[in-house]
């Protein structure tokens, strides 16, 4: 059947499989030897959850363990991050990490290593990983950890899936008072601004800027920072997941540079003062795209392609306003374009965070738009800096290698472990990790 | 708090129910052959809310274990408020063309271990003289059709049994609903070319089986526009019905 990423580009045709026990991945094996794709809700944009032979974890949905005096869950692989804050947000947990929509599995947020607003304080998602058992092939389960086989967890972890088919995790929730966000917003009037807020702000525990592409000229990199913390005061209700959908195809005119420019200006103008209070649910906080089913549908048949790179941190004041000013320039700017200072990094080989700086926005796909991106992937190489994977539909395989340099040791362990050929996707093999 | 026993308890269908009655705190009761995955529903079910967790392996066509285990069920939950039937085999059709064992097998899984367990069942709720016996039947019993009229013979056979005891339990308070879903995406369906309009989800079949429990409904089609597909079905004259592939 004909499967796609997020961006709904690449379209390719596939088998996809859905196993429910271990057995039936191992029955697997016997019937396809041309490598396995494991994939979770599909929510990567890319071709990272693309393969002949699909490996869903949809019925790897089983809550195994919980532990009310830690936080310690123990869970499938397929479990979404959307039913573990319904099931324990009232109880008083929440994510240690999110990324920004809520419809992501365990499975898929441990294979990207995914990060959230909280990045500079709390690292990534496997951060907060005590251990994870890892199919490799129908003899061998192992459970990894920073202890236990640290050379498998630290490939897995941000690994794409190409080291073995995740099927259980443990993960550390957070004790939370309340459902709600204490958050403030900040308006930066050009780039430096908006660097110096990441830097002011640098102790929020939570905090991300919607950043304008399309105003070019000394308003150049203007932005709203949001910061946040969980609030004390307010219920422990879950999110409404009240969502609602996109008819049809919106034709990709919709999303021509001036309503792209009318949207801007209007999130830009809202604000009036320098900073705003507001207390707020999680869910319009950390997912304010989820409340639209099927968004991703927007921008036309023909789909779209998320662009997310980062620069290390001494180069970002240099990096950012030349790549910024180039997206401008080429006027083909987004209605998403998120920046956020990284805090460190972490010691999985191919987790795409470093300290610096990151922004990321979305390109509808026409042809005009290729040049565009290698253009953009030379500048962020030139400053040091690498582009997210999980996001990733066309990158070069040199730039892979010269963003991600322990690629090396990442084959290296593939091979060790036998995963080479019996894991892969549509991205590792345009990327050369055969 | 409800006391609920499924019989399948592995089922997609099963198992998305039993979701649905763990997170309201039930008592759950659960029977299934495969009890490796038994153990591992049952943990998520606690997990999820269920206020207790029991279970027990079953073998459908074993029929002289039945009034046992049910016996011991009963005992646990104190009494049965639900009782779901729910395990199912969709065999292939053309096997059983020129295979009577595997028509025979299909038959013995699908309609006589169903009938054995109703027959049982019918009589100690009788004496609870309250509660619901819910039974997944198939919208494939409602016409015999050339793609899967052994499975439909089945599945008819226990909707007709279905019809008579409702009539008799009703006398005792007692609730029959013949749960009859079109076509589900579960691991009976999977690998097969179905039309993705036309497939709903196990959680959309639970909400509506929960739903009908709590009404006392009868006869439950889901999807709900299934009753109108079978209808056409079942009123086409039996000259065109022939010469149709369905
Ligand atoms: C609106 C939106 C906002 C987002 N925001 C963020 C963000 O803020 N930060 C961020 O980091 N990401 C973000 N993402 C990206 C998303 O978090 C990742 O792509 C995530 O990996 C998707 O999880 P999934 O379950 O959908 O996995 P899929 O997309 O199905 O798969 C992603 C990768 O994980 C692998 N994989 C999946 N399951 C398993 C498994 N069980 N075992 C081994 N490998 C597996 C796949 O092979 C593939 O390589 C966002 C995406 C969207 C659509
Ligand atoms: N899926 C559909 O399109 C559809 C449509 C109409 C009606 N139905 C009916 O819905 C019910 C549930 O099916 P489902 O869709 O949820 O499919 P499913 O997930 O495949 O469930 C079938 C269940 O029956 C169990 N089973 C089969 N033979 C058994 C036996 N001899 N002893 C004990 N258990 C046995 C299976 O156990 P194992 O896991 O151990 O194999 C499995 O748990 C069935 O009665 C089916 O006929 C389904």
């Amino acid at each position: 059947m004909n499967m796609q990423g997020w961006g709904r580009y690449p379209v390719i045709d596939a088998e996809v499989h859905t196993p429910g026990t271990k057995e039936d991945i191992q029955a697997l094996f016997d019937t396809t030897a041309v490598g396995m794709t494991p994939r979770g809700l599909g929510r990567s944009y890319g071709d990272s959850a693309l393969g002949d032979h699909i490996l869903s974890t949809k019925r790897l949905n089983h809550f195994l363990e919980f532990d009310a005096t830690t936080g310690l869950l123990h869970c499938e692989a397929g479990i979404s991050l959307s039913e573990i804050l319904t099931l324990f947000v009232p109880k008083g947990w929440f994510l240690p990490v999110t990324p920004g929509t809520q419809f992501v599995t365990v499975g898929g947020a441990i294979a990207s290593d995914v990060h959230g607003k909280n990045h500079h304080v709390a690292g990534c998602f496997c951060d907060h990983v005590e251990h994870l058992d890892i199919l490799l092939d129908p003899e061998r389960i192992i459970r990894c950890s920073p202890y236990q086989h640290p050379d498998l967890f630290h490939a897995t972890c941000g690994g794409m899936g190409l080291t073995g088919m995740i099927i259980a995790a443990a993960i550390r929730l957070k004790p939370i008072q309340s459902a709600f966000i204490d958050q403030t917003t900040f308006k930066a009037r050009n780039l430096e601004e908006s660097l110096n807020l990441f830097e002011i702000h640098a102790a929020a525990p939570y905090s991300v800027a919607w950043i304008d592409c399309i105003t070019g000229g000394p308003s150049l990199g203007r932005s709203l920072l949001m910061t946040g913390d969980h609030a004390t005061k307010g219920s422990l209700i879950p999110g409404k997941n009240a969502r609602i959908g996109l008819p049809l195809d919106m034709p990709s005119i919709l999303l021509n540079r001036y309503s792209i420019l009318a949207f801007n200006t209007l999130y830009y103008h809202r604000i009036r003062k320098v900073s705003v209070q507001s207390h707020v649910h999680y869910e319009p906080f950390f997912y304010p795209l989820d409340s639209i089913n099927d968004w991703n549908r927007m921008y036309g048949k023909n789909g779209f392609t998320q662009y997310q790179f980062v620069v290390p941190k001494d180069a970002g004041r240099k990096a950012m306003p030349v790549i910024l000013k180039t997206i401008v320039d080429a006027g083909k700017g987004s209605f998403l374009a998120v920046m956020k200072a990284f805090g460190k990094q972490n010691n999985n080989l191919l987790s795409f965070p470093i300290e610096g700086y990151t922004l990321a926005l979305d390109f509808k796909i026409e042809p005009e738009l290729f040049p565009l991106l290698d253009r953009l992937d030379a500048m962020v190489h030139d400053h040091g800096g690498r582009v997210y994977l999980t996001k990733d539909s066309r990158m070069s395989p040199s730039t892979f290698r010269s963003g991600y340099k322990t690629w090396t040791r990442f084959q290296e362990l593939r091979m060790n472990y036998s995963a080479l050929g019996r894991f892969r996707s549509h991205q590792s093999t345009r990327l050369g990790l055969e | 708090m409800q006391n609920i026993l499924i019989i399948g308890a592995t089922s997609a269908i099963a198992e998305a129910t039993a979701r649905l009655y763990a997170a309201d705190g039930a008592n759950l009761y659960l029977m299934a052959r495969n009890e490796d995955r038994l153990k591992i529903i049952a943990a998520d079910l606690k997990i999820r809310g269920a206020a207790s967790v029991a279970t027990a392996g079953f073998e459908a066509n074993d029929l002289d274990s039945h009034q046992n285990l049910i016996e011991r069920a009963h005992k646990s939950l104190g009494s049965f408020d639900i009782v779901l039937i729910a395990h199912g085999t969709l065999g292939i059709q053309k096997v059983a063309e020129s295979d009577i064992e595997e028509t025979i097998r299909e038959l013995q899984t699908n309609a006589m271990s169903t009938i054995a367990l109703m027959t049982r069942l019918a009589n100690m709720m009788e004496k609870q003289r309250q509660g619901t016996l819910a039974i997944i039947s198939s919208v494939a019993g409602d016409r015999g059709r050339p793609s899967n009229y052994v499975y439909g013979t089945a599945k008819a056979a226990v909707t007709t049994f279905c019809e008579g005891l409702r009539a008799r339990l009703c006398k005792s308070n007692v609730h029959l609903l013949t749960i009859k879903p079109g076509m589900v995406d579960s691991p009976m369906t999977a690998g097969m070319e179905l039309p993705g309009i036309l497939l709903a989800k196990p959680e959309q079949v639970a909400k509506a089986i929960v739903t009908a429990i709590k009404k006392k409904t009868d006869v439950l089609y889901t999807p709900w526009f299934w009753r109108f597909i079978m209808l056409g079905i079942i009123h086409m004259p039996t000259s065109v019905f022939k010469k149709l592939s369905l």
